[in-house]
């Protein structure tokens, strides 16, 4: 083997990189700045008082911290969030229980009309939701659900198109051979698909948990619609806008709110960063 | 397999089937559809003022907002590929605003592009703008805020451009190297044909949402117009009808005015027009989407 040194660079050009590095960093930071700065600012004005919140100022003065309790005393905060809660991991469970077996289905196994059912919900994926929402609030309706939170969290133990087909997307590329060989082993279907299919497909089970639970925790039509009519129903979506009169906005106290519901969603998100982008990865490449 | 069947045919094949037919009649909910033939659609397209309104403000935001979150993605993911240390720290604040809830994220940006007391107006000011926009309280203004509230939320996109551009082969560059191609050049001629598949893919998710398009628009509208959330009647789409797209519209007129019938005859419509606007993106994608494996899709 030759001996290789690395060839000294010139001072001129270290200079140069040094400063070209400087500046993309100046870049970058000025953009994370515009990115992170209405954040900022949703915290600074839940901080404020409700006069000083329709002024042009930024910074608090004083800091009313009362504001975080006056959201409690004001809506019924704990309910919302209680009602929110349990649709997001109503319908999140659903979506896995209901998903991952129909994904394996589609990809493990062998079976005639699979390639038609595949292109069937390929094609509901376009599908937009109003063209359906008509017939299925009349038929909430007759079941006599509507302001139940039934209408929110049921139809995802019946499926869903986008989470089955980023299931599936990643189940294709777990090797065959694997499945064979639990087969040699006597293995059943259902055995391979939950001892090494979903072990295996973890990252991809998280993300599909995650869209489905942030889609649900900020849905604002599904709850406007099946729940509107009964306030001790409503999810924080809806919430968010109860200090809004004819008079104004109360912008120190929605702000306020805001900052709570937006913070489980945040430390979800620094929780499972990985698994969030991956997911969005995944849809996006392999789709 | 079995429940998401029974998925497909309660919630899906059977909703659309009676919706088609609800969208030949009249239906308050409380008597039964009445049969009135292409009524609703006649309607829609002679004397229904609202349906042009809704359809010009909706085609305004796919034609606007689509093209500027694809270029804003592909600027930002480029962004990102530049730093040698760090890239991590920027993803993570780049992308946060995106995993803002929409409702919320609108509120805040209602407020912090109010004219009279917002910081951008202030900035927009100090800069020597006399009369800075209404953004979401003007008629004019109100859509190119619900642009940008698109924008700042570019994270999922991003990240999509982002895997896109660290998957073109370093060689491809080295050789444009070689052929002494400048830096737009190699924009042109390798990045872009490379990402082609991303910003495909993008732009048709781009185009369906858009024409879904609700929380954003009905929050900010609600926001600025003084009324309650559950009970917006007359004042929905405000500032003046320039916040009512096509998932607002339908809204009001099945769910606050119980025209069911003519929501449905809406819905059909809008789901033919993204139908026909999907396919037109996608047949003519053969000419400018490259897939590196040679085929087409």
């Amino acid at each position: 083997m030759a001996d290789i040194t690395p060839r000294p660079v010139p001072e001129v050009v270290r200079r140069r990189r040094f400063l070209l590095a400087v500046g993309r960093h100046a870049v970058l930071i000025s953009v994370a700045a515009a990115f992170l700065a209405p954040f900022l600012f949703i915290v600074f004005t839940s901080l404020m008082t409700s006069q000083q919140a329709v002024t042009p100022s930024f910074w608090p003065r004083p800091f009313q911290w009362s504001n975080y309790v006056d959201v409690f005393r004001r809506i019924p905060f704990v309910t919302y969030f209680w009602n929110t809660t349990q649709i997001a991991v109503g319908a999140t469970i659903g979506v896995l229980v209901s998903c991952i077996p129909v994904a394996y289905a589609l990809s493990r196994m062998r079976w005639r009309g699979r390639q038609f059912a595949f292109v069937l919900i390929l094609s509901t994926l376009m599908l937009p939701f109003q063209v359906t929402v008509v017939p299925l609030y009349v038929i909430w309706v007759r079941l006599g659900q509507i302001n139940h939170l039934t209408p929110l969290i049921l139809p995802a133990f019946l499926g869903d198109a986008f989470s089955i087909f980023l299931l599936r997307q990643f189940f294709l590329t777990i090797p065959e051979e694997l499945s064979d060989a639990a087969r040699v082993d006597g293995a059943s279907e259902w055995q391979i698909m939950t001892r090494v299919i979903v072990p295996l497909a973890k990252p991809a089970i998280a993300a599909v948990a995650l869209f489905q639970f942030l889609y649900s925790w900020n849905d604002l039509f599904g709850p406007l619609l099946f729940l509107g009519g009964n306030q001790k129903l409503w999810t924080l979506t809806i919430g968010l806008s109860e200090f809004q009169s004819r008079h104004g906005v109360e912008w120190n106290l929605t702000m306020a709110a805001s900052v709570l519901f937006m913070l489980p969603i945040i430390v979800l998100f620094f929780l499972a960063q990985r698994a969030f982008i991956e997911g969005v990865t995944l849809t996006g490449v392999k789709g | 397999m079995a429940p998401w069947i029974l998925g497909f045919l309660g919630l899906i094949l059977y909703p659309m089937l009676s919706s088609l037919y609800f969208s030949f009649t009249r239906y308050s909910l409380l008597d039964q559809p009445q049969w009135i033939g292409l009524d609703n659609y006649v309607f829609m397209f002679t004397k229904d003022p609202y349906f042009w309104i809704t359809l010009r403000n909706t085609l305004w935001i796919i034609v606007v907002g689509v093209p500027s979150r694809v270029a804003f993605g592909i600027i930002t993911a480029w962004l990102l590929t530049l730093p040698r240390k760090g890239t991590r720290t920027y993803r993570t604040m780049y992308f946060m605003p995106s995993i803002a809830p929409p409702a919320a994220a609108a509120l805040a940006f209602v407020l912090v592009f109010q004219p009279a007391f917002g910081p951008v107006n202030q900035i927009l000011r100090g800069l020597g703008m006399r009369e800075p926009p209404l953004w979401f309280y003007g008629p004019g203004s109100s859509k190119w805020g619900l642009v940008l509230l698109g924008l700042w939320g570019i994270g999922d996109a991003m990240i999509i451009f982002l895997a896109g551009l660290l998957n073109v082969p370093r060689q491809l560059y080295e050789a444009a190297d070689i052929e002494g191609a400048n830096g737009r050049q190699k924009f042109r001629h390798v990045t872009l044909p490379m990402i082609s598949p991303v910003i495909f893919f993008s732009t048709v998710i781009g185009i369906i949402y858009g024409f879904q398009l609700f929380t954003q628009a009905y929050v900010a509208s609600v926001a600025t117009s003084g009324s309650s959330v559950t009970d917006v009647a007359s004042n929905i789409g405000s500032p003046q009808n320039s916040m009512l797209f096509f998932s607002v519209y339908l809204y009001k007129t099945g769910f606050q005015d119980f025209r069911m019938g003519y929501a449905s005859a809406l819905a059909w419509v809008l789901f033919v027009i993204t139908m026909v606007c999907t396919l037109t993106i996608i047949k003519g994608s053969r000419r400018w989407v490259f897939y590196q494996g040679g085929g087409f899709r």
